[in-house]
């Protein structure tokens, strides 16, 4: 049986979350005040998942960068992975919000999509 | 030089600028212009590029920039009128502003109504009381996500962070995904005043020590910034010594509060608030000016946008009614004081007028220490009327109540209203 802490993120309470795990299958979760800690810390231990925010240079724009984002949830443990991806992504301006910057990054099949308009410049 | 008239200005085209422009062309008026001193529209927002914004609002998570643009487009499709790299330099009692930019020159506006909305700004480094020299690689925390989110530049490689406020934490993210080393985040006080989201999104997923009840008691290197050491604070937030520990680092970002700007409230002479170090605002949120309205972080420092874009709304709406009151907002009648006590830092509004306040109020309040287990209790007079248990209070987190007008109008002969925390 394995044991994982965790902090709850739901509130500002925070509660640490002690979640027993057999071979990977979540057992119990315990320290959680409400029913919020419980989804968390089961989606937490066995499939987390985070939203990558990032920047890409812009060529020929009204300023130097146009900010992004995974348009869904990635796996957490490919965060570094969608970040390599775009390191050398340059893209010509006009951008606009929504626009793919890159397709099905780093394997995952998300897309990394604009977030914010920019002009010519 | 150019005087133009206008029926309500707004000082500064962020989150708070947006809102009340928008707010008072629905509620009526044509005449409105915004006085923006960057190059765009948006504010702070630009340059807070991760998502989480706008889940009251939209019932949606955006990023920042996301979230200014819904703002921008209402703007837009309104037709209001804005101009932008204009600097407001002064604003007279008689609502004429003196503004400047590279278009129009120096010029003068005379308003009828005028909202400020400049928002804050980061606490600096003079203002830390930290020895040593002045060497290049200390940053505020937001220069830093604008120099790297905006301008396209890393400000260094090794990095520590004093404050552990919700930009410092998103920093500390930002700066590792771009191949920083961040080494640690120092907090002064026992307790991170940043969401646990981000304490464990920003700090735990990269393996980011956080040091709570530490601070940086000195700056190492004369050109450019070599190290610093950190010590443990006690109870009083004085260092102890021997608990010294040297880190090495090129970077130091600074996330220790923000603070409200008010240089052009003081030049008028409105009434400040030594709590919030913003205007001293009434139900109407018009400051101690007859006219002259406040929202959003230069009234107080919110921790959501979404509650700033709300405040603002009301501020636009107030506005507008008070031009088509004929520059009034009538008679002022009866004040009702609302008192911050047992653990309430302050409230805004700080007072209210009955008979022109709109059906439901909204008073937002900040707590000075983390309360668990605790109720909320409001008071009209000395009648408890609110008794309501939270399961945790903190002063991170922005809290509000609603006053309905029928239940103030009901009581009769209210003179004060007492919001304070009651231990269970």
């Amino acid at each position: 049986m394995e044991i994982r802490n965790l902090t709850c993120i739901g509130c500002p309470l925070g509660c640490t979350l002690k979640v027993a795990l057999d071979n990977g299958e979540v057992k119990s979760v315990s320290g959680n005040t409400c029913k919020r800690g419980d989804v968390y810390a089961r989606k937490e231990v066995t499939h987390p998942t985070r939203t990558v925010t990032s920047t890409v240079r812009v060529l020929g724009g009204e300023i130097a960068m146009v900010s992004v984002k995974t348009e869904q949830d990635i796996p957490k443990e490919k965060i570094m992975d969608i970040m390599a991806s775009i390191a050398d992504v340059k893209i010509e301006a006009p951008v606009k919000i929504g626009d793919v910057i890159l397709a099905d990054a780093a394997g995952t099949g998300v897309n990394i999509v604009a977030t914010k308009d920019v002009a010519r410049g | 030089m150019n005087t133009f008239t206008y029926d309500i200005v707004i000082i500064g085209g962020g989150p708070a600028g947006l809102a009340a422009a928008a707010s008072a062309k629905r509620n009526g008026i044509d005449s409105i212009l915004i006085l923006e001193r960057d190059n765009q529209l948006g504010g702070i927002l630009n340059q807070c590029i991760h998502n989480g914004f706008g889940l009251h609002t939209f019932q949606e998570e955006l990023t920042g920039p996301e979230y200014a643009k819904r703002y921008i487009d209402q703007v837009c499709d309104l037709q209001i009128e804005y101009k932008l790299n204009t600097m407001v330099l002064d604003v007279s009692a008689d609502k004429v502003l003196t503004a400047i930019n590279r278009t129009d020159g120096l010029f003068h506006i005379q308003a009828r109504a005028i909202i400020l909305a400049m928002g804050c700004r980061e606490r600096p480094r003079g203002a830390l009381n930290i020895p040593g020299f002045r060497p290049a690689g200390i940053y505020s925390a937001g220069t830093a996500q604008r120099l790297v989110n905006i301008e396209g530049f890393m400000p260094g490689k090794e990095v520590v962070i004093l404050g552990s406020g919700d930009i410092g934490l998103i920093m500390a993210r930002r700066m590792t995904l771009e191949g920083a080393k961040v080494k640690v985040v120092a907090e002064l006080m026992p307790f991170s005043g940043g969401l646990k989201r981000n304490i464990v999104q920003c700090l735990d997923d990269f393996g980011i020590p956080l040091k709570l009840s530490h601070t940086v008691v000195a700056i190492h290197g004369k050109e450019r910034v070599e190290g610093i050491t950190l010590a443990k604070v006690d109870s009083h937030g004085k260092p102890i010594p021997g608990t010294e520990e040297e880190y090495s680092c090129d970077t130091l970002l600074l996330s220790c509060g923000l603070i409200p700007e008010n240089e052009i409230s003081r030049s008028i002479g409105l009434q400040i608030e030594p709590v919030t170090n913003g205007p001293s605002v009434n139900e109407s949120l018009e400051t101690s000016a007859e006219g002259i309205f406040a929202c959003g972080n230069v009234l107080h420092v919110h921790d959501l946008v979404d509650y700033v874009s709300e405040e603002a709304a009301a501020a636009g709406k107030n506005a507008a009614k008070y031009i088509q009151s004929g520059c009034s907002l009538g008679k002022p009648g009866n004040s009702v004081s609302i008192l911050p006590t047992g653990g309430v830092r302050y409230t805004v509004p700080k007072e209210l007028t009955i008979d022109r306040m709109d059906e439901e109020l909204t008073v937002r309040f900040r707590v000075g220490a983390v309360y668990k287990n605790c109720y909320l209790a409001v008071y009209f007079n000395d009648k408890q009327i609110l008794h309501r248990k939270k399961q945790i209070m903190a002063p991170g987190e922005m809290e509000e109540i609603k006053l309905k007008k029928s239940e103030l109008e009901h009581f009769g002969h209210l003179n004060s209203i007492t919001i304070q925390i009651e231990e269970a």
